[in-house]
């Protein structure tokens, strides 16, 4: 179904003093699954809550109280899983993994370690120009969020919500596959893209619904080649984490101010450390998160409160039956069947209400028309209001009417454009706009011939000038649409002019 | 595998539990002797057998995605040694 091809795009390289340097990155995206309830209770995921009001006794920690599995939020990973085109792993188990922090009340985070739910997929990550990235998935487990701690609401205290404990996150487990700051963030602008079509993930990353801790290392030119051949991570630097990324700017400002701190370390003759750092982005700088003494010791095992997760194939494949058409389909068909160019199929299939928008214009009509009329004015005009488009005051039957009204030479595109603003601010029918205001076009060559002679008549001196320059019959041309309100069919007033000027 | 003080002292450090310095040899010394009996057990051959995760045939019990719990701030904060606005309230944990 997908015809389009692409090529992979050049590696982002660093001119060192030493000589040139390659970024490789990999990506660990926390998906907050979109649900009623959380992983392991009963209690709302609902973001904005009166803190620790979403909270059951399980969330809290208490003594004695067991996690029971929301069915739902595995389907959500599975359906997730099955628009990454990964393996769906039909036994997979929960692990504790142990940490003590004042926003996880149970001493320990419910985690997949050892036997994810969803194994090896790939998402193609499109960089403009034909080209894309393939970023290969590693995995996606299944685990729970932690609460929030807020720092600056008194000097020595720190104040702890549990509303966010135990909702469900995917962590999304990308190979080592991409190769620049841009990449990064158009990938998981893709991740975001594909989750929001599947109804997996909200994607607000101003909420915290999704956040990146980005893997880091540099590398001479030619070594990830012989990584990609051996798979032996020999042939990569040693890489540094960057915590919880929750900005597209961020992460790349991070990435590359973070291989340029590595790049000064190699140069100068050091070694990079392998750690934890956090992005300061009023300072554009990265700093070591963890001292060494307090080195990860997670110590995972098997969380003896949950059995295994056992999914049948039957089930999978019912939620599979129920997966939408996906982003990259979504754009070939688009490309395909109304013949769009590569930018306005990606503008028009960003968004799911996008799309269900430009195809109601678009349906029976000039695609390629539709899709100028949806991307250049309404989406102008509506970024001018501040409004979505579900929120669009002229409703995609009525811009249809436009398209289908210019398409068949009743209006100009000019007048359309006044025909747009009316029905776009008084909530009234296009066809109904060009009858009552008297907007048609006039193709009626007599009446266009009458204005023509006049003006002709009016301006000889005009005429001489024309006749010595034929550029300068646009000037007639200006006239007569004038004369006309904007009403004269533009093709059918230039032939008339050149004819009559004679030229 | 010998279990020796100062790795000991670690593990009372990572689980949060605070064990006088004279205790800890001894502390060390159970460790040991637990690591000795699972060795042994490891002695036996389990190749090819699945590891049992449950003595009865039994399904991971699932929920459906509704909300049936939560709104019982006054309660979730009980036990804590100070809330305030309706946020626990912890020494701060940030340098």
């Amino acid at each position: 179904m997908l015809d389009l091809t692409y090529e992979a795009p050049k590696p982002k390289v660093i001119a060192g003093a030493t000589g040139d340097w390659e970024l490789v990155i990999g990506l660990e995206v926390h998906a907050q699954v979109a649900t009623k309830a959380k992983l392991f209770s009963g209690a709302s995921t609902e973001f904005g809550a009166e803190p620790n009001s979403n909270v059951a006794f399980v969330d809290a920690g208490m003594p004695g109280m067991l996690p029971v599995i929301n069915e739902g939020c595995v389907a959500q990973a599975v359906r997730t899983g099955l628009g990454l085109k990964a393996e769906i792993n039909l036994w997979s188990a929960f692990d504790r993994k142990n940490y003590f922090y004042p926003d996880l009340p149970q001493g320990y985070q419910i985690s997949q370690l050892y036997h994810p739910i969803v194994g090896e997929g790939e998402v193609l990550v499109e960089m403009g120009n034909g080209t894309a990235r393939k970023v290969r998935i590693e995995r996606i487990h299944l685990e729970q969020d932690a609460g929030k701690s807020i720092h600056d609401m008194d000097p020595n205290m720190s104040f702890v919500d549990l509303n966010r404990t135990g909702v469900a996150l995917m962590e999304i487990v990308s190979r080592p596959d991409i190769r620049g700051p841009e990449e990064a963030a158009a990938y998981v602008g893709k991740l975001r893209q594909i989750m929001r079509y599947l109804g997996t993930c909200d994607g607000n990353m101003q909420n915290g619904n999704l956040r990146a801790d980005v893997n880091v290392s540099v590398c001479r030119p030619g070594a990830y080649e012989k990584f990609m051949e051996t798979g032996d991570f020999g042939h990569l630097g040693t890489r540094c984490e960057l915590k919880n990324m929750n900005s597209m700017r961020f992460i790349q400002m991070a990435i590359d101010f973070e291989a340029r701190r590595q790049i000064a370390i190699l140069e100068d003759g050091g070694e990079i450390v392998q750690e934890t750092r956090l992005y300061d982005a009023d300072k554009n700088e990265t700093r070591s998160m963890r001292s060494k003494e307090e080195a990860h010791d997670y110590r995972y095992f098997p969380d003896p409160d949950l059995l295994p997760l056992e999914i049948e194939q039957a089930w999978v494949d019912d939620i599979a039956a129920t997966l939408p058409e996906l982003p990259d389909e979504k754009k070939a068909r688009f490309i395909n069947d109304f013949g769009l160019s590569d930018y306005d199929a990606s503008v028009l299939t960003a968004e799911v209400p996008n799309a269900i928008y430009f195809e109601e214009v678009a349906e029976g009509r000039d695609g390629k028309l539709a899709a100028n009329w949806v991307i250049n004015e309404l989406f102008g005009r509506l970024k001018k209001d501040e409004k979505d488009i579900t929120e669009s005051p002229i409703s995609a039957a009525r811009l249809g009417q436009i398209v289908g009204l210019i398409k068949s030479e009743k209006i100009s595109g000019k007048i359309a454009k006044d025909v747009f603003e009316i029905a776009y601010t008084q909530d009234r029918d296009p066809e109904e706009i060009v009858a009552t205001e008297g907007m048609e076009q006039v193709t009626d060559t007599g009446a266009i011939e009458a204005a023509v002679d006049e003006i002709i008549a009016a301006n000889p001196a005009q005429v001489e000038k024309a006749q010595a320059n034929p550029k300068l019959a646009g000037w007639f041309v200006g006239q007569v649409m004038k004369a006309t309100g904007g009403k004269a069919n533009p093709a059918a007033v230039n032939a008339l002019v050149m004819k009559k000027l004679g030229l | 595998m010998s279990i020796d003080t100062d790795t000991a002292r670690r593990v009372a450090k990572l689980a949060r539990i605070k064990v006088e310095e004279d205790a800890l040899p001894a502390l060390a010394q159970e460790f040991s002797a637990i690591l000795g009996f699972i060795e042994q057990l490891e002695e036996v051959d389990v190749d090819g057998i699945e590891p049992m995760t449950s003595v009865t045939p039994q399904r991971l019990k699932r929920r459906d995605d509704v909300v049936t719990d939560g709104n019982q701030q006054p309660a979730v904060l009980k036990n804590a040694p100070d809330a305030r606005e309706g946020f626990f309230a912890v020494p701060k944990v940030v340098e």
